[in-house]
């Protein structure tokens, strides 16, 4: 894969980053440097292994469905910038 | 040319957990905004999510009550993108290595059963709420609220096996009375517990190719996802005969309106980046934990209907509407346990039962079906008659006492003594010689009469039957 400027566009407004031109170059080349050193693997036959999600083995950690206490209301507000009563206010949001 | 839809859905349905899906927080509604969050849900840093086990098990029991193969292993995946009601900046979610796969379930769509596949069924979690300031265009904020972040929900997408609006109906409502039976999601479609988007595309008739098709969204009910489809088939086979194309786009439907229309998202959103969640370790669900789940399915409503036909000897009919909610099929079963005819309980709960209910709602029905079965006992042994039945079981419906104490405390026990019904008959023979002269001359109508003089002078306690025969043998005299 190669690192294009539009590819990097893309991923900054992915990210809503809003990046100027020399940082886009220097992203472009940043990103480019590290995808080819990742690019090293390629060298391996790997199409017998399955993808690794985990690289611990461990599975079925669960919870049992029991309620506990929640954070005492407005206090996971505390550090919003703005409120309205207990919801969270931000700038009006349309769909798309 | 002819057209088809190609119709597939894709249902949330929100599992009916006390805890949310990661967190101990309650998924309960109706607090203040925010009041059921932590750390987990609000998408603090730092924080570890851990799988609530129920959802696992719920999602488990759909994918074996709709024929899917239950995932050896399985993992959540993380899918990204920005919105505020999305505290993290991703949903967690399955993508690669789904819970469960391969199933079907059956419909009945204009007479003919029919077999929609199902491709997956995953469990994620649900987004938050955001409320709009003011009027729409207006507004310059939104409000946030939290308290659904991370609710249960599983997702179950379907085959592009759907052939109409009406099949899609009859799946949705499967689905539904599925979800219902298995006591794991409460089907409210106006609630939002059940919702549903569908794609469409259209083909010439008989053609095995697909066309290009839309995603609707805002279905809330069964009426506007079917009207939602028939506006949205109509719209595709104007435009393709218009010589247009039909758009990849992600449509609303108003159903104040009727129409869909486009969301005009832009596509570049939607690359959402899924990667393998790294705060949740595997799933690994053994054929040991899928046969523990396999008997613990309940009978489900085709299994009911099927047992209410074959071995109750009940119509199709009957079977139906006993089955259209569990409780009530509980009810009506609890009642034939309790020692009834099954066509007899059949008839007192789809009749006076179910109207009460109608009337009173279920929470006021104080009525056990024990208590049912010993009515319907009375009403055979003609302790009392069918209309004073009605009278016992309206009261007991509302006070729960005991059916015998109210038959005496009324005075409602048929009366059955030949010698007194004799008395009375006579005396209203007595009383009516016109009426007694007219049938003898041949009008058999005044029998109904004079029947109904005996019900009245006995405040209707007579047995109906006893009365009939003596009027009858002194008549004839």
């Amino acid at each position: 894969m190669k690192i294009t400027p539009e590819l990097v566009e893309h991923v900054a407004n992915l990210a809503r980053l809003e990046l100027s031109g020399e940082e886009k170059e220097r992203m472009e080349d940043q990103l480019g440097k590290i995808l080819e050193y990742i690019g090293l693997l390629d060298e391996l036959d790997i199409s017998d292994v399955p993808p690794t999600s985990h690289v611990i083995d461990v599975h079925n950690v669960f919870r049992e469905d029991e309620v506990k206490e929640s954070l005492p209301v407005g206090k996971g507000l505390a550090n919003a910038p703005e409120r309205a009563g207990t919801a969270f206010k931000v700038p009006r949001i349309i769909e798309g | 040319m002819e057209y088809e839809p190609v119709i597939g859905l894709e249902v949330h349905a929100q599992l009916k957990t006390d805890s949310k899906l990661f967190c101990g927080c309650s998924t309960r509604f109706g607090k203040e905004p925010n009041a059921n969050t932590c750390p987990v849900c609000l998408g603090m840093p730092g924080v570890l999510p851990v799988l609530n086990r129920k959802v696992v098990q719920y999602t488990v029991m759909m994918g074996l009550a709709t024929n899917c193969r239950i995932a050896g292993e399985s993992i959540f995946a993380r899918k990204n993108y920005f919105y505020p009601d999305l505290p993290k900046g991703y949903q967690i979610s399955q993508y690669e290595a789904p819970i469960c796969e391969d199933g079907w379930v059956e419909i009945k769509a204009n007479g003919e059963a029919r077999r929609i596949g199902i491709t997956r069924i995953h469990m994620e979690e649900d987004a938050g709420k955001l409320v709009h300031e003011g009027a729409f265009d207006s507004s310059h904020s939104s409000f946030v609220d939290l308290n659904r972040a991370c609710v249960p929900l599983m997702e179950i997408v379907s085959e592009p096996d759907i052939r109409s609006p009406e099949e899609a109906g009859a799946y949705m409502r499967k689905l539904r009375d599925i979800v219902i039976y298995l006591g794991i999601c409460d089907g409210n479609m106006e609630e939002g517990s059940l919702r549903c988007d569908a794609n469409i595309s259209i083909r010439p008739r008989g053609s095995d190719t697909f066309g290009t098709r839309a995603e609707i969204k805002n279905m809330n009910s069964f009426r506007f996802l079917q009207a939602a489809l028939e506006y949205e088939f109509e719209r595709q086979v104007d435009l393709i005969r218009d010589d247009g194309h039909v758009v990849q786009e992600t449509r609303l439907f108003d159903s104040n309106r009727g129409v869909t229309s486009s969301m005009r998202s832009k596509e570049e959103a939607h690359d959402y980046r899924y990667f393998p969640e790294p705060d949740l370790v595997p799933l690994r669900i053994g054929p040991d934990w899928v046969e523990q789940v396999r008997q613990s399915l309940p009978e489900s409503r085709d299994e009911k209907i099927g047992r209410y036909v074959g071995e109750m000897k009940l119509s199709e009919y009957d079977a139906q509407v006993l089955t259209s909610d569990p409780v009530t099929a509980r009810f009506f079963e609890n009642v034939v346990r309790g020692g009834a005819k099954p066509k007899a309980a059949s008839n007192w709960v789809m009749g006076e039962f179910m109207r009460l209910v109608k009337e009173a709602g279920v929470e006021a029905a104080k009525i056990t079906p024990e208590q049912v079965a010993h009515i319907i006992m009375l009403v055979e042994t003609q302790a009392i008659s069918g209309s004073a039945a009605k009278a016992v079981f309206e009261q007991v419906f509302d006070t729960g006492q005991d059916p015998d104490r109210v038959v005496k405390e009324q005075g409602l026990a048929q009366v059955s003594d030949e010698g007194a019904i004799r008395e009375e008959v006579q005396r209203v023979l007595d009383d009516h010689p016109d009426d007694v002269a007219r049938f003898r001359a041949g009008k058999q109508k005044v029998l109904g009469f004079l029947v109904g003089q005996v019900m009245k002078a006995t405040k209707g306690k007579a047995n109906p039957k006893l009365v009939n025969e003596i009027l009858r043998e002194l008549l004839s005299k």
